[in-house]
């Protein structure tokens, strides 16, 4: 083949190359700009303030504006510290490259390719049917108290569900740390946990933010593990226990979408409850993306 | 430092306790997930009340609907005679995936292999955050929009006569697969060596032929890896098929009838099941067949993962 | 030291009274609990059909009744009965009458089988789309349509084209009592949709010009609904209230609440208020018909 046929060849394939990654950014701007241009036009301070009223035919999203946060906060409370520390014992306690280590590395990789849904079935028979009624069992005379799906056992199923979100931004953060701030530690006496706590911990909370951000932010997208843990379709008041069902931003989504009774008048609130829920899980990933691609510039100085 | 106090080393150690402790968490998390959704379908295959409605061999060998009548594959839970066949379901799932990976693998590779070798460093960072985007819109709104939105114009783009078909599930699906595949051969070929390029280059082949004569096999195991773990999130996902599939049990290979995915009966039918009934076990059941497919899966990733970093670090020295 | 950290002999300390404190309050909110029914709590939950209703009839109880805390979810009657069994609720709304097995069920745990009161009426009106030439069916042709013997227009005098099924999922009372009234208790078509909503049923027939659904006679917006005719010589008949209250529509069925036990306190207040001429004025708005009387 000439050289002139290989040269147009290649521009051709490159240029199918561009087009695939232009249709994909196209899609996204097609989809956002769908949702962006439908749900402004509903979205109002009064809209994520007030309760839906009339079947969610009109009112607001603020009782699942609030379950979500609710949600994600009690799931962020049990997972960081657990996230977090996992990521400290594989960097800094645990033997490199034994068998251990590379067992946990694995299950955490499992746990990351488990289906949501698969999570919501556990959630459902660990959480709500052997913790919860067995708290109830012991605690309160079998009366029905934590045996039923509620706020604490969703948030600890997605606790589960983002583990690995954290430990690995977590993981990769502390790689940076470089290995001299640690001898230098160590020279000065320090123990293992007050190098960590002073030296290491410090330095790693960028990735740890990132961590938690990205967690955050999946929590609030998920659906399919909360289905039978404690998600509500109508609830005329705010959780405020523990052991309370919430209302929440994407089942809501859900609810709407699949069983509104008046589709022509939920349809503009649809839009609407859409772009909050898409505003708020953007916002964290962006904010993760950034700080991420920082932290990765400096890896790359690093070295 | 001063000297420690005691108590001061005494919550040393209950914290370094809780750090090792934690490192359990993630094994013993997979191992009660595993037996706990274990438990709930051992039923199908000891109770002999429940086998008698679903045991192995009618949840996978077809049945008559009544005596007398040809055998087939039915998912009927609710019915004078209960049926529990899981090949309609099957059949949806591995259809959908199917649309879902033909859709996105081609895009998503192409889309990698622009930005990492070919597009000027302004575009790549510009680029890759807005991919990966795609990645934070949750299941759920991708649903929504495969529900409202494109389902319409599908329908009219093919003249179907089915709105909600394995097609346009299956094309938000696999959006939602995209940036899984393209994340994952982004790594794996940003990692191939500048070595290797700059040697094609040197040799005067044209980028396009660096790229694929010689950055792409070296990324293989990384990129089939990433169609891999691309394959595993498309048999989990759960909301977008709930939403656009139409959830119709029918054992149809055709891309343009309705399904009904394994994940969406589960999320579809266990919030209503009575306890401890036939139903209930079968969705279990349902849900371990997901859990153990989904973690071979997996396994097969992490296995090509590790084999792409042995022979770039080994081929790189 | 590190420089950085001028107060880091102080530090401990604090983290280690802020370290505690996360998990005391943890502690003091898992024992501080919210039963499930308080004194002026009542919770229904059940039947998708019926969920609008409850919820309007508790938005309306609760703006009259301050101290009143109603909270309403849906599902289907069948997790209705199932929570009712488990004792998550103090009200099953139920699309259907209450199963032996339930019955047999709730006997078991709590030696009652339960109090069963009519709350309103519901026609189950089949859906078709606004363009679809065909106005009336039979009770038996609408069978041959959902069991898959018909499948295509032509054979009850319409268009040509396939025809695409609209159905319910299998929890829902409205799938049950279709299936026992209009189907005879044969399944359904593997070829019928099932959505998860009477509204996305409703929905779905609008935007599908060669659909069929069917579901509460509640929903109205664009589609319009199929008059049924008993057998092939008796009269159409419209699910309109009028045909319905007369008993004269035939595929009619009455909405239910079931309580564990005889209502009392602000239970009966509340189910007293349903029956009366409030709570069925709502039923009328809400496009359900009054009990009779």
């Amino acid at each position: 083949m000439n050289r002139r046929w290989i040269d147009l060849f290649s521009r051709l394939f490159t240029l199918l190359t561009a087009l695939a990654c232009f249709s994909l950014v196209a899609g996204v701007a097609l989809i956002l700009g769908d949702v962006v241009l439908n749900g402004l036009k509903h979205l109002s301070w009064e809209f994520v303030s007030t309760a839906p009223k009339t079947g969610m035919t009109e009112g607001g999203i603020f009782p699942a504006l609030f379950g979500t946060v609710f949600l994600v906060l009690l799931m962020t409370v049990a997972v960081v510290p657990l996230g977090v520390s996992t990521a400290i014992y594989l960097q800094e306690y645990a033997p490199a490259g034994s068998r251990w280590v590379k067992l946990i590395r694995m299950a955490i990789q499992n746990l990351a390719g488990v289906p949501a849904i698969v999570f919501g079935l556990f959630g459902l028979g660990f959480f709500v049917d052997f913790v919860g009624k067995g708290i109830d069992r012991f605690f309160f005379d079998g009366a029905l108290t934590f045996g039923q799906p509620a706020i604490l056992w969703a948030s600890l199923t997605l606790a589960l569900l983002t583990l690995p979100t954290v430990v690995v931004a977590t993981e990769e953060t502390l790689r940076v740390v470089p290995r001299s701030h640690r001898e230098v530690a160590y020279s000065l006496g320090a123990t293992r946990w007050q190098m960590v706590r002073r030296v290491v911990l410090p330095q790693a909370v960028n990735g740890i933010l990132t961590g938690t951000i990205l967690a955050v932010s999946r929590g609030a997208g998920e659906v399919a593990p909360i289905l039978f843990t404690g998600a509500a379709y109508y609830l005329p008041y705010l959780p405020t226990h523990l052991n309370q069902q919430f209302m929440v931003l994407n089942y809501h989504v859900y609810v709407m979408a699949t069983q509104s009774p008046d589709v022509d008048a939920t349809l503009p609130l649809l839009y609407s409850t859409v772009l909050v829920l898409l505003m708020l899980t953007f916002a964290l990933n962006f904010a993760a993306i950034i700080i991420r691609s920082r932290l990765r510039r400096r890896l790359k100085a690093g070295r | 430092m001063k000297p420690s106090s005691l108590s001061h080393s005494v919550s040393e150690k209950i914290i370094e306790t809780f750090i090792h402790l934690s490192a359990a968490v993630s094994i013993v998390g997979l191992v009660l997930i595993f037996i706990f959704i274990g438990k709930e379908s051992l039923p199908v295959f000891t109770s002999p009340e429940i086998r008698r409605e679903a045991s192995l061999s009618k949840i996978f060998l077809p049945q008559s609907p009544e005596p007398g009548e040809e055998k087939v594959f039915r998912w009927q839970p609710v019915s004078v005679v209960p049926k529990y066949s899981l090949l309609p379901l099957v059949v949806g799932t591995l259809k959908a995936t199917a649309v879902a990976l033909l859709f996105a693998i081609p895009l998503a590779l192409a889309a990698a292999l622009f930005t990492s070798e070919f597009a000027p460093s302004w575009l790549r960072e510009w680029v890759k955050p807005v991919i990966e985007l795609l990645a934070g819109i949750p299941s759920v709104v991708m649903g929504f929009f495969a529900l409202i939105v494109m389902a319409t114009y599908v329908q009219e783009l093919f003249g179907l006569d089915f709105r909600l078909n394995a097609i346009s599930a299956g094309i938000a699906l696999g959006l939602a697969v995209v940036p899984v595949v393209y994340t994952m051969a982004e790594d794996a070929l940003s990692a191939v060596p500048q070595s290797y390029r700059e040697g094609s280059i040197a040799l005067g082949a044209t980028p396009w032929q660096t790229a694929w004569r010689v950055v792409l096999p070296a990324a293989f195991p990384g990129i089939f890896a990433a169609c891999i773990l691309g394959l595993g999130r498309a048999i989990g996902e759960t909301m977008i098929v709930l939403m656009a599939s139409g959830n119709a049990a029918v054992s149809s290979w055709s891309p343009t009838d309705p399904f009904r995915s394994l994940s969406a009966t589960i999320a579809a039918e266990m919030g209503e099941v009575v306890r401890g009934s036939t139903h209930y076990h079968v969705l279990f059941f349902i849900g371990v067949l997901l859990f153990l497919f989904t973690f071979f899966i997996n396994y097969l990733g992490q296995l090509f993962v590790e084999r792409l970093r042995q022979k770039l670090s080994g081929t790189d020295k | 030291m590190s420089p950085e950290h001028p107060g880091g002999l102080t530090r401990p300390a604090a983290v280690r009274t802020r370290l505690l404190k996360v998990p005391a309050a943890l502690l003091l909110a898992l024992f501080q609990t919210a039963p499930s029914m308080t004194a002026a709590g009542i919770t229904i939950k059940g039947s998708d059909t019926m969920v609008i209703l409850n919820q309007r009839w508790a938005e309306n109880y609760m703006e009259k009744n301050p101290g009143v805390v109603i909270q309403v979810t849906g599902g289907g009657s069948g997790t209705g009965f199932t929570a009712l069994i488990n004792g998550s609720t103090d009200i099953c709304a139920a699309s259907r009458p209450m199963k032996e097995e339930e019955f047999r069920a709730l006997e078991k745990k709590y030696g009652s089988r339960g109090v069963e009161i009519p709350v309103a009426q519901d026609g189950v009106a089949v859906y078709l789309n606004e363009t679809n030439p065909v106005n009336e069916l039979t009770l038996a042709q609408i069978r041959d349509i959902y069991t898959g013997k018909i499948t295509n227009w032509k054979s009850v005098g319409g268009r040509d084209a396939r025809i695409i099924l609209y159905s319910r999922e299998n929890n829902s009372g409205t799938y049950m009592f279709f299936m026992e009234f209009v189907l005879r208790n044969k399944d359904f078509s593997p070829y019928a949709m099932s959505l998860p909503g009477t509204a996305a049923v409703a929905n779905a027939t609008s935007r599908d010009k060669n659909s069929i659904g069917y579901g509460g006679s509640a929903y109205a917006k664009h589609i319009k609904f199929c008059a049924v005719k008993a057998d092939t010589d008796s009269p159409a008949i419209e699910p309109t209230e009028e045909n319905i209250l007369s008993g004269r529509y035939p595929v009619c069925r009455n909405l239910f609440f079931y309580t564990l036990r005889k209502p009392r306190g602000p239970l009966e207040q509340f189910i007293s208020w349903v029956m009366g001429p409030e709570g069925q004025e709502i039923v009328a708005q809400t496009g359900y018909f009054p009990v009779k009387r």
